[in-house]
């Protein structure tokens, strides 16, 4: 069985698909479902950019193959911004803090802080900084990232 | 579908046993062209990187008797596809504080959701810190192949870099770790280049006090050998000594002393050698403080 059908909610879309089994989450989302804001940058499960939730959990998109994702609820970083162009609170941190400057690695950083605030509402900057050790940023140095999810905390705390 | 579609691993079947025996038969018809996925953290990189290539792949993920952490009679039973995520939350687990302990040092809590604690234990990563932890304890392992399950301990476990003794028609069910009793103490400690990398030397260490006395000692070390080492001598020093009577320095040369530990790209041999040195009086430090504060 080198084809398998699969079954997936993408973002809150139900969606059939029949893939390679060798096909990575990771690339079926940007090439099967043109949803390209997850990047791939390092391929093997260093760099974080690739982070996606799965069933509400922060996992590396490239380190699974899409049929692991059969009957399984997927949500990348389209799915958590506004449709109508908003920034979202997370957004509007790290656009506050500078917490991006190329953009590469910023979906992976956004994801993985979604998913940490969601566990963590009042994370300490040691907390924050240990979640945010598996993505890595090449232009920031970090400072401005960290500042911005303890930003989106203190706003999510606030509303 | 895109033209040039991009791939990684070279091509296999994908099969997704829903129990045990499902799985065995399949191993059994594919034999060596077959191997067990788990959570995938260690396998997909590699062959997506094309170091390893198998025919078929046997994911575990639907085997719902493989998942979750009960106590039984004075230990924990972790099924094997309990995400390591989950064993460090588990409240069962919390019984055996060095899992949890250890479980913060591997990858990043990205990599904790999908990895699992029998992918560790059967990949058996000499870097790794689960099978330190299952050695030093005396853990078990359930072993299921065609004849049925057999168990074994930690110590016949580990046989060599990515080598144990499940064979290829035998699927690892679960792992079994004694509950201590009493004041007792935990450390985890490694020198990794930077967090969430694979450590290049670690030890876990863990002390039962009776008053001052050292009533029991579990050390291993990791990452300094093709599998976990066992510091048997150290520990029937420590054992039965006054907290403070111990030479803890001492005790880490004695250890360090001991090992002949390989070199690669990360550390040399005798690096890895001064961190062991370093590592195993901080971690009895550590677990003592810890057992005294119990």
């Amino acid at each position: 069985m080198r084809e398998i059908a699969l079954t997936v909610t993408v973002n809150g879309d139900r969606l059939s698909r029949t893939v390679e089994a060798r096909r990575t989450l990771a690339d079926f989302l940007r090439d099967d479902l043109s949803l390209t804001g997850t990047h791939l940058g390092c391929e093997h499960g260093v760099c974080g950019a690739c982070t996606v939730l799965l069933d509400g959990d922060a996992v590396r998109s490239c380190l699974m193959f899409a049929v692991q994702a059969d009957g399984a609820e997927v949500t990348t970083i389209e799915g958590l911004s506004e449709r109508n162009g908003e920034l979202t609170p997370i957004q509007a941190a790290f656009q506050a803090e500078h917490g991006l400057q190329c953009g590469f690695c910023t979906p992976g950083f956004v994801v993985s802080a979604h998913a940490f605030l969601e566990e963590h509402p009042n994370p300490s900057d040691e907390e924050i900084r240990d979640a945010l050790s598996g993505n890595l940023c090449r232009c920031t140095g970090y400072q401005g990232i960290i500042a911005a999810v303890k930003r989106a905390a203190e706003n999510g705390r606030s509303s | 579908m895109p033209k040039a579609a991009p791939v990684k691993p070279a091509p296999f079947d994908y099969h997704c046993p829903g129990d045990l025996a499902e799985a065995i038969a399949l191993l059994q018809q594919h034999g060596d062209e077959a191997k067990v996925l788990a959570g995938g953290q260690s396998l997909i990189p590699l062959l997506s990187l094309r170091l390893s290539r198998f025919d078929h792949l046997v994911d575990l993920r639907a085997i719902e008797e493989l998942r979750g952490v009960t106590t039984d009679d004075g230990s924990i039973r972790v099924g094997a596809m309990t995400t390591q995520a989950n064993l460090a939350r588990s409240e069962d687990a919390a019984a055996v504080p060095l899992l949890a302990k250890a479980t913060s040092h591997i990858g990043h809590y990205q990599i904790r959701n999908r990895g699992t604690l029998g992918g560790s234990l059967a990949h058996a990563d000499p870097a790794a810190e689960y099978p330190a932890v299952a050695l030093a304890l005396d853990a078990s392992f359930e072993i299921v192949g065609p004849s049925g399950a057999r168990r074994i301990p930690a110590a016949d476990f580990f046989i060599s870099t990515w080598v144990t003794a499940i064979e290829p028609d035998e699927v690892l069910a679960a792992a079994h770790f004694p509950i201590w009793s009493g004041n007792c103490g935990w450390a985890v400690a490694e020198v990794a280049r930077r967090a969430g990398d694979f450590a290049m030397c670690g030890a876990v260490c863990g002390i039962q006090l009776d008053g001052q006395r050292v009533s029991r000692t579990a050390l291993a070390l990791f990452g300094v050998a093709s599998a976990p080492v066992r510091a048997h001598a150290a520990e029937s020093v420590v054992t039965g000594a006054t907290v403070d009577d111990l030479d803890l320095p001492d005790i880490g040369a004695a250890v360090a002393a001991t090992l002949d530990p390989p070199g690669d790209v990360h550390a040399s041999g005798d690096q890895r050698g001064r961190m062991a040195k370093t590592l195993v009086p901080q971690v009895l430090a550590a677990a003592i403080d810890e057992a005294r504060h119990a």
